[in-house]
């Protein structure tokens, strides 16, 4: 049996890394891809809890998780798709747009 | 030998997560993230979580990975960079990958044939047996029954949200 608090600390070790692509990078398509790592390591925590405490509620939890991420990319993508027919790039730092 | 498994796959993991933040292509971070999830899907097995590890490797390998790698290569966000010998480079990983392929079915199959794989059966059976996937859906249809369709809400706007935003403007 592995110790939860082992589990626990991969799930913040990749949570820190998915905050750290997200930071580092600025294609947008990788932050994505790093907020769904973050996404990830939440659901690592949720279903090592659901094991330690025996409940299965905490798998509910990640099933919806996972339902809403897969709604965050579809549109995220669609949003980086739009842009790109604008500006030709995914840069972040290029979207000004909005800007003032 | 579960510390052992475990190890392994939060090391694959772990490392996974550095390659997607540290590569220069986009291609690659995608395959890296695909590695990633894969990894995730052993530790929740290792935490009986069996239909949730199933749900990892449809929904996040299978589609959020392919619409992450189709979206990448439809913008032409990839700047692989092309060596010379890329195709030989191919050919041998190709080559080597279809052998350890054919190795893996051979070493699932052979045993199962000549029916001298107690072991394995027996793990099998006992993740068969588990009873996960009822208690999660009697959660799902019961307790959770206003948030799981409330999920499917979401899913339903999201596809409306994604559609606006990537069709073209309509004239007029």
């Amino acid at each position: 049996m592995v110790p939860p608090s082992f589990y626990l600390i991969l799930s913040a070790i990749l949570f820190a890394l998915g905050a750290a692509g997200v930071l580092i990078r600025r294609n947008a398509l990788v932050m994505f891809m790093s907020v769904e790592m973050m996404l990830n390591a939440v659901n690592l925590t949720l279903i090592t809890y659901s094991r330690l405490l025996d409940n299965i509620e905490g798998q509910v939890f990640v099933l919806l998780v996972m339902a809403v991420a897969a709604a965050e990319v579809a549109v995220g993508l669609a949003i980086v798709v739009a842009y790109h027919r604008h500006k030709d790039s995914a840069d972040v730092d290029e979207m000004d747009l909005l800007k003032w | 030998m579960e510390m052992v498994i475990f190890f392994i796959l939060a090391i694959v993991a772990v490392a996974a997560g550095v390659g997607v933040i540290a590569q220069r292509s986009a291609v690659r971070s995608a395959l890296f993230l695909l590695l990633n999830f894969c990894s995730l899907a052993g530790l929740y097995l290792l935490l009986n979580a069996q239909f949730v590890a199933l749900v990892q490797v449809i929904i996040y390998a299978g589609a959020v990975v392919v619409l992450f790698l189709f979206v990448t290569m439809l913008l032409g966000q990839e700047r692989a960079e092309e060596s010379p010998d890329l195709r030989r480079y191919q050919w041998i990983a190709g080559l080597l990958l279809g052998v350890l392929f054919l190795a893996g079915i051979l070493w699932a199959l052979i045993p199962i044939g000549t029916g001298l794989a107690p072991a394995s059966a027996e793990w099998l059976h006992e993740l068969v047996r588990s009873d996960n996937v009822r208690e999660l859906g009697t959660a799902l249809v019961t307790d959770f029954a206003i948030p799981f369709e409330l999920a499917s809400v979401v899913l339903l706007v999201a596809i409306i949200g994604a559609v606006v935003l990537a069709k073209k403007r309509l004239e007029g």
